[in-house]
């Protein structure tokens, strides 16, 4: 006989519920009181015990009064920043503060006259004696925020980002006309297309997260915001349909699968965006006019993966333009974000957002392969069944080929 | 470095030409409108202060041990007399030779190399480099070391001595706690240095456990203004790579607070190279020459010459005189271990008797 349980009866008055919820919490402010007080740990670390230093130079910036550097103790314990080193030589800095606690940060002034286009390493020397180094690959001034700038980051957006998806999107006449087999290759082609950006962000994600100061705990950083993105994109996409259903509008599913594709790709051109203009910022890159062609190259595909739901629609004009501007115009509002305030936390997030963005598409997709092609619909069949026609399974590799050949020209 | 993205920029810096001049070069709008205005990329600014900006920021504190002090000090002279009798006793014997007792002794202490750079040190008598002994050829040297240290230390001792003295066989270490007494002649005359021989050696050198030992000729040599001048480095993190070169330990000590010498009067610098890691290190004297005394062993020049270059644990006196007044800058001619911390100035003035 098992007895039920009765310890806390269900009609119990409310406030000694209250109590009950609130018991643990009070226990674990008191317990945790006990620890910072007694500090058990200081056992294990016995006195003369070296502390433990993590600096973490975060972005250097170059001008014509030298070298700055934002710097941010990413270890437990406190640092003294002593001195600083550049190419080896010592060098008067100045900085905001020299001891960082935990998660402390400073800027450093180096008047050190570097020499554009070649190499320098800076190295900062804490009170210990240990070394935490930074490599400018390439010195090229930072630029600054002034109206050019903004001016020229806004035309890379434009040549790499909105210029490429409107060029696709112009397929659509021709889409227009395509049969059940030949829209089912196209919808194949498009998740060939995505999933290379997929592996592709997810790549750049956990290499962004192992970049970062270890507090920020990049890869949980990423995988949280893929999987934020994910279901956000599920919920609106619910909810548009629903609205729509309600409304009894003339657009279709494809029209809302569209706009969640376009906001994929956008959030992916976001990232894009922050990568080339923290090239800039983080005085790391010169940019060339065969790096924006290849970007154009590239991007020119993902116009198409936005047509594909809608191909046998009729969208207005307005309505493509809209999806491209919503899929290209992000890369602008990148390019200056990483140019002017780059942040790699920020970079790892946006990718994040971006890996599942375009996860939640591709499966979006994957439901309507073969869908046309039955007139009960994709559904009755399983996956397995839907993909396995040689016209998609080409569709998939062409599209998957066509990623991986235009991103050779900017690997 | 951070990794931007599959499309890493920096790999493209390497296409078609050179980074500098794509920078400066390059074609199309963007490249136009990202050059800084007036500017051809360079920190023009930065360059105009570049002279007053070398060197590291802030002084070394001078309490414990002073470069300066330590430059003209040997057998504990800086120390008062009391105080000073702890450490270093003479006794004469008949044939007007001395007896010269001294007491050393190992401890781990953290000192200051650089304006707050703290090095984690193994010493002897607390300072780096140890205190400079001094003898004159044909005195008996009795040495009682003590290891008060975390390590077994021992002193070894360049000059003639019996093996049993050598202070470097597994058998000649001194336990901490232990001690033991080092007793030889002083022989040959020249500038020779003493050092720890525990292994691993090469720790226990660049620790800085080591310190000169000059030895005079029975005939004095002429009279002079004698400096003592020790060439190190530290490994700060322990990467078999000095972060900090000096002379007489703290870098840059001389460059705040020049040596002064008087113009005419012969100066006598005795120089040893301790450095570690780095094969060789060097002096250079600006605008003026001095004479070689490889080892100090002979009492004629070997050469003239205004750069002296040294391997490891080698020495040379050098003499000269200076011709003008002012500052003159020594370093090695190194850069790279004079932009690490050796380099300073002598600063010459004119005698006024009055």
């Amino acid at each position: 006989m098992i007895p039920s349980a009765t310890t806390v009866s269900p009609a119990a008055p409310s406030r000694a519920i209250w109590i009950w919820a609130l018991l643990p919490l009070v226990l674990l402010a008191v317990l945790i009181a006990a620890i910072v007080r007694l500090e058990p740990a200081a056992r294990l670390r016995p006195e003369g015990m070296p502390p433990v230093e993590r600096l973490k130079i975060e972005r250097a910036t170059l001008a014509a009064d030298g070298i700055h550097l934002a710097v941010m103790n990413d270890g437990p314990d406190a640092v003294t920043i002593a001195q600083v080193t550049v190419d080896d030589a010592y060098w008067t800095f100045t900085s905001e503060r020299s001891q960082l606690a935990h998660l402390g940060r400073t800027n450093l002034h180096v008047p050190y006259p570097w020499v554009a286009g070649e190499a320098h390493l800076v190295k900062i020397l804490t009170s210990t004696g240990t070394v935490f180094a930074h490599e400018i690959a390439v010195a090229v001034e930072t630029p600054k925020a002034t109206a050019s700038h903004l001016a020229a980051f806004a035309l890379i957006g434009l040549y790499v980002g909105v210029l490429p998806v409107a060029l696709g999107l112009c397929w659509f006449p021709v889409l227009a006309r395509l049969g059940k087999v030949g829209m089912d290759v196209l919808l194949a082609v498009t998740i060939g297309l995505l999933a290379f950006l997929f592996v592709d962000a997810v790549r750049e994600g956990f290499d962004g997260a192992a970049e970062l100061a270890g507090a920020f705990q990049g890869t949980a950083l990423f995988v949280g915001a893929a999987a934020v993105a994910y279901l956000g994109l599920e919920v609106t996409g619910q909810w548009l349909r629903r609205v729509r259903a309600q409304r009894k509008a003339a657009q279709s599913a494809g029209s809302v699968l569209a706009l969640l594709i376009a906001i994929g790709i956008g959030l992916h051109n976001f990232g894009e965006g922050l990568a080339i203009g923290a090239a800039f910022a983080l005085g790391e890159a010169a940019l060339g006019t065969l790096l924006i062609v290849g970007f154009t190259l590239h991007n020119t595909t993902e116009g198409l993966a936005i047509l594909a739901p809608i191909a046998k629609e009729r969208p207005s004009i307005g309505l493509l333009i809209r999806l491209g501007l919503i899929g290209g115009v992000p890369t602008i509002a990148g390019a200056w974000l990483g140019g002017f305030v780059y942040s790699r936390v920020a970079a790892v997030l946006c990718l994040g957002l971006g890996a599942g963005a375009i996860a939640q598409v591709v499966v979006q997709l994957s439901r309507q392969v073969g869908a046309a092609s039955t007139a009960t619909g994709g559904g009755s069949r399983s996956a397995a069944q839907r993909f396995a026609t040689a016209p998609v399974m080409l569709g998939l590799m062409a599209g998957f080929a066509v990623m991986y050949a235009t991103g050779m020209l900017v690997g | 470095m951070p990794q931007l993205s599959r499309r890493s920029l920096l790999k493209l810096a390497g296409l078609g030409t050179a980074a500098g001049t794509a920078a400066l070069g390059a074609r199309g709008a963007y490249a136009k409108a990202a050059r800084p205005e007036g500017g051809a990329g360079q920190a023009i600014d930065a360059m105009q202060h570049a002279a007053h900006t070398m060197g590291p920021v802030g002084r070394v504190g001078a309490d414990r041990f002073n470069p300066t002090t330590y430059l003209r000090s040997w057998n504990f002279s800086h120390l008062p007399p009391a105080e000073r009798a702890r450490f270093y006793r003479e006794t004469p014997r008949p044939d007007g030779s001395l007896v010269r007792e001294f007491e050393l002794f190992a401890v781990d202490r953290e000192i200051e190399i650089a304006p707050g750079i703290f090095f984690p040190a193994w010493t002897f008598n607390g300072q780096v480099p140890g205190p400079t002994l001094r003898a004159t050829e044909g005195d008996r040297v009795r040495v009682t070391f003590v290891n008060q240290g975390s390590h077994p230390h021992t002193i070894h001792f360049h000059g003639w001595h019996p093996p049993e003295m050598d202070g470097s066989l597994p058998e000649h270490q001194v336990m901490p706690g232990d001690r033991f007494v080092y007793e030889f002649d002083a022989d040959p005359f020249g500038v020779h240095l003493y050092h720890c021989h525990a292994v691993p050696l090469k720790r226990h050198m660049h620790k800085g456990l080591y310190g000169m030992f000059v030895v005079d000729p029975k005939a004095a040599r002429p009279a002079a203004d004698e400096l003592v001048m020790v060439m190190n480095g530290f490994d700060t993190n322990f990467d078999a790579d000095n972060e900090v070169y000096a002379l007489n330990t703290v870098a840059n000590h001389y460059m705040h607070e020049p040596i002064r010498v008087e113009v005419g009067a012969l100066v006598r610098m005795y120089l040893v190279n301790v450095t570690e890691f780095d094969l060789i290190n060097s002096l250079h004297l600006h605008g003026m020459f001095f004479d070689v005394f490889r080892t100090g062993t002979s009492l004629t020049t070997s050469e003239r010459t205004d750069i002296v270059m040294m391997c490891q644990g080698e020495r040379a006196i050098l003499e000269t005189r200076f011709r003008y007044p002012g500052k003159f800058m020594f370093h090695a001619h190194q850069s790279e271990f004079a932009e690490l911390g050796w380099m300073g100035m002598f600063e010459a003035g004119v005698r006024r008797d009055t």
